[in-house]
């Protein structure tokens, strides 16, 4: 059956090749062959072996050296997309060795790109453009939750091409046809007569055979891997202490640095005085930045230290008096505002609302958050001459490449960049300014490797902050109390314009930004005629990527509206939206899932509520209910039930796993999250300042992952949204206290 | 001092003994090994045991004894070591992360912590694993509440759960 024939899953999955997802389906010639012409790539730090393709590297040994371009944030990369390889290679994750391979072509992650140009389900030759240009960039980037969605079937194609190629060096060598042949554990193995050879034998010959006209790709059914939970390949090294982060990068006679950025956000630092730390100890340079100043030493808190004690003036730039009131003050005007632009309207919702039997509306709105990262931003770079060598954790290797080459004035082609594990990233270690101040105080003590590792202070002062949000609906309603209009505006600052500017080659404009109405511009319910505006606010508070984007503010939103429309119309919240998914059964399927884990309905004691959320997002959809226990000033979250939909599964305990995290991280925000702003400063400082949930306050968690045969959604990220939703509707069912903003702690209401 | 000047003069520096930028002269055995370092006595064993003694597996989180990542055991002690400072390390015995066990022994703790799969990016987890184990010694089987009082360390990824249920395994292990 070829990729034409088969109708495959009800969304087709056109990836590069044309196929669909979830057949023992046969690759045709051109596949193999334009993936092969991209394969320009480097070998350094592949370490000893043969590569048959830009992915997989035979060790004389037998072991398999894999490449994994994608960022290991926790999210388990390292094992997941090695076990796509991996299964049609016929090896076992136990012979496997990772390896972090420079930025090139075949690494590009291509849907990340087609995301941004709002093209992920589509064909054609803007697709095709697409593609080639994130290859030509090239674009490695790991975000948007798009690490298996991009690779799941290119990697499979990978391992299944080396496998063939193995399987013709033994058959040559045997004289044997190649059908007599199967490839099992890593040894091919001639079925006839038992014969065997390793893969690490065969590596050399094999690397010479012509690739593959026909790929066959296993079926579901054949998988030994794929599916089936499994052990993480980076976990003992993070048991044992000898996982290597970028904080931890040792250099011979190298230096480390400490930095102070200028307070004021948009200020600049004038008039350093370095008296002070003269003659202090193992101090030798003081390098003064674009964006701040930085104290080179021969240890990390001898420079921390001298940092502080570091004396300089603030130009405010006319910040100064900026602070949180002034800037709701921007957003309570931009929803106001008679202008604003259309993310998405249906046609006739004025028309609608006019003639409502009835009309909800209300306000919601979010601080700015901190993405909080337990491993501090660093980076470690070696720059001599016209080449630069450089060593960071980062989620955007050639963006980092290229803001190296920039910052130290040497060409992309002599940089060589070595991908560390990473102590979090969350969308953080996307952003390229502590790796452009370490190639400039690299350039200013040329010939040893500095590390420039900021402070706790300086990395919550000095974050990209989640925008602080404002949103307004306006919901008509008929006599059963069922939207039929829904009109909502949203003012905050878009997270895309700001990033380009600071980091991308290419000015993003508007109507490329998906972020700020993404959650919000796309619901599943029936609701009537949509309509969803963006007012663009401005604020010297950078913003950035922050685990989930958009989806982190207007899931809260949107979840909390739909939940008070539900009881507007006297209506059980399960029961009513479950009344607006006539369109939506796989989210009804999620929601109901869900809601039977909690057993909702059942009898609650006083004070003791569940509340429910469901929301889709990168490409999966995720229902949350919490159990919240309100007494007095205190709320506990007890437990959440969370039942995912991300289509077929790679490492189903990695889905749990991510999960657990991402509710973890977005109940952080919702009982505690919030970065305030005074005379132009973040006021929060460091951790105490931003409290966060520790053992004691977790919930209990429960997951399950909905069986599917759909193509692959994310699980990075979706786990965040509906946590806040489900926790504020929980608390409403336990107190009637409905919280339209965020955190609790906001509203004096402390977890217990 | 110029650059120059400062390499010139690295012999003296060398991180065992010799060299007059430190102050105090620290004897200190970590994992069982002796080790003499001249640094400043308010110098924290965390950058002590990180960037003079290069043991990066004790991580750096807030610097301010909030988070926990830096948990280290002094002479027994579950100890944030970021702000222990260099002079209250002389004559003491240390135990990091790294001379808790190794893949080939494994200690309880680490090997409930990978069959719970419990690490995700992993930063917290030494710090994580040395509270757990400073609990376990003090009491061998916890109760919820107990393991809720004593381990108060941050993990942004999450990975509670699966601590609360290591620690559980390992206290019947």
């Amino acid at each position: 059956m070829t990729a034409k024939e088969k109708k495959g899953p009800s969304r087709r999955a056109v990836l590069l090749t044309g196929l669909a997802v979830g057949g023992g389906l046969a690759v045709g010639a051109g596949a193999w062959a334009v993936s092969s012409r991209l394969a320009g790539y480097s070998e350094e730090g592949l370490g000893d072996g043969v590569s048959l393709n830009a992915w997989v590297r035979i060790r004389p040994d037998g072991r398999v050296a894999l490449s994994v371009p994608q960022a290991e944030m926790g999210q388990g990369v390292y094992t997941s997309l090695p076990m796509l390889i991996a299964e049609e290679l016929e090896i076992d994750l136990d012979q496997v060795d990772i390896v972090t391979p420079q930025p090139a072509a075949p690494f590009a992650n291509e849907f990340v790109m087609l995301i941004s140009l709002k093209a992920e389900n589509s064909e054609g030759p803007g697709v095709w453009a697409a593609r080639k240009i994130a290859r030509l960039m090239p674009y490695i980037v790991t975000g948007g939750s798009t690490s298996i969605r991009n690779f799941y079937e290119p990697l499979r194609q990978m391992g299944a091409g080396a496998r063939a190629m193995l399987i013709a060096a033994a058959a040559r060598q045997w004289g044997v046809p190649v059908t007599q042949c199967v490839a099992e554990r890593g040894t091919v193995i001639h079925a006839p007569t038992g014969r065997s050879l390793g893969y690490g034998g065969l590596a050399q010959a094999a690397a010479t055979m012509d690739p593959p006209s026909r790929i066959r790709l296993k079926s579901p059914a054949a998988f030994r891997l794929i599916g089936k939970p499994a052990a993480r390949i980076d976990v003992p090294d993070k048991v044992f202490g000898r996982g290597r982060f970028g904080i931890d990068v040792r250099r011979p006679g190298m230096l480390f640095a400490a930095i102070r950025h200028c307070p004021v956000l948009g200020g600049k630092i004038t008039r350093v005085d370095k008296s002070a730390i003269e003659n202090r100890p193992g101090i030798y340079k003081v390098v003064e930045l674009p964006d701040g100043v930085a104290v080179v030493a021969d240890n990390t808190w001898r420079a921390k230290e001298a940092a502080l004690a570091l004396e300089f003036a603030v130009d405010d730039q006319g910040n100064g008096s900026v602070s949180s009131q002034t800037i709701g003050e921007g957003l309570t005007r931009g929803i106001a505002a008679g202008k604003a632009r259309t993310a998405r309207d249906d046609g006739g919702v004025a028309m609608a609302l006019a003639g409502a039997a009835g009309r909800v509306e209300a306000e919601y709105d979010v601080p700015f958050l901190s993405h909080a990262c337990m491993e501090p931003m660093n980076c470690t770079a070696l720059v001599e001459g016209d080449r630069a060598e450089v060593w960071v954790g980062h989620q955007a290797a050639a963006i980092a490449q290229w803001a190296i080459a920039d910052a130290a004035g040497v060409p992309t082609g002599n940089i060589v960049i070595h991908q560390t594990l990473l102590g979090g990233g969350f969308g953080r270690r996307g952003e390229v300014d502590n790796v452009r101040q370490a190639a400039r105080i690299a350039r200013a003590v040329e010939g040893h490797p500095v590390q420039l590792t900021w402070s706790r202070e300086e990395d919550i002062t000095h974050d990209v902050y989640r925008p602080a949000a404002k949103s307004r609906f306006e919901i008509g309603v008929d006599k059963a109390g069922k939207p039929i209009a829904w009109k909502n505006r949203t003012a905050l600052q878009s997270v895309l314009l700001e990033i380009s500017k600071r980091a991308l080659p290419f000015a993003a404009n508007q109507a490329m930004d998906i972020n700020s109405t993404e959650g919000a511009d796309h619901l599943p319910y029936s609701a009537g005629p949509v309509l969803v505006e963006h007012t663009l606010a401005e604020s010297p508070v950078p913003v950035g990527f922050w685990r989930s984007v958009g989806h982190s503010q207007n899931t809260f939103f949107t979840e909390g509206m739909i939940d008070e429309l539900a009881h507007h119309a006297g209506a059980d919240p399960v029961a009513y939206r479950l009344s607006l998914l006539d369109g939506a059964p796989r989210h009804a399927a999620v929601l109901k899932k869900a809601a039977a884990m909690a057993g909702w309905g059942r009898a609650l004691p006083a004070g003791v509520g569940l509340g429910v959320a469901l929301h889709e997002c990168f490409g999966s959809i995720a229902a949350e209910v919490a159990e919240v226990v309100a007494a007095d000033d205190t709320v506990r979250v007890k437990k959440v039930w969370c039942a995912i939909d991300c289509g077929v599964t790679v490492n189903p305990d990695t889905i749990v796993a991510q999960m657990e995290s991402g509710i973890v991280y977005g109940l952080t925000a919702a009982l505690y999250g919030e970065i305030t702003i005074e005379d132009g400063r973040v006021v929060q400082q460091n951790f105490p300042d931003y409290e966060m949930v520790r053992l004691a306050q977790a919930p209990e968690i429960e997951v399950a992952i909905m069986p599917s045969t759909e193509k692959p959604g994310g699980v990075g990220e979706p786990g965040t949204p509906p946590i806040a939703p489900a926790v504020v509707n929980g608390f409403f069912a336990a107190t009637g206290k409905r919280l339209r903003s965020l955190p609790l702690t906001a509203h004096d209401i402390y977890p217990a | 001092m110029t650059l120059g000047q400062y390499f010139r003069d690295m012999p003296k520096r060398t991180r065992r003994g010799g060299g007059s930028r430190g102050g105090l002269h620290v004897k200190l055995t970590v994992n069982g090994k002796d080790y003499e370092v001249d640094v400043e006595g308010g110098m924290p064993l965390l950058w002590v045991l990180r960037d003079e003694l290069g043991l990066t597996g004790t991580k750096f989180g807030c610097g301010v004894a909030y988070c926990g990542a830096c948990t280290v055991h002094v002479d027994g002690v579950a100890t944030r070591a970021c702000v222990f400072p260099a002079e209250a390390a002389d004559g003491a015995q240390i135990t990091t992360i790294e001379g808790i066990g190794s893949p080939e022994a494994p200690s309880k703790v680490q090997e409930a912590w990978i069959a719970n799969q419990v690490p995700q990016c992993g930063y917290c987890q030494p710090g994580m694993i040395m509270a757990a184990e400073a609990l376990l010694k003090d009491v061998p089987d916890p109760t919820d509440a107990d393991i809720d009082a004593s381990i108060t360390n941050v993990c942004r990824c999450g990975t509670y759960t699966r601590i609360r249920k290591a620690i559980h395994d390992a206290a019947k292990a």
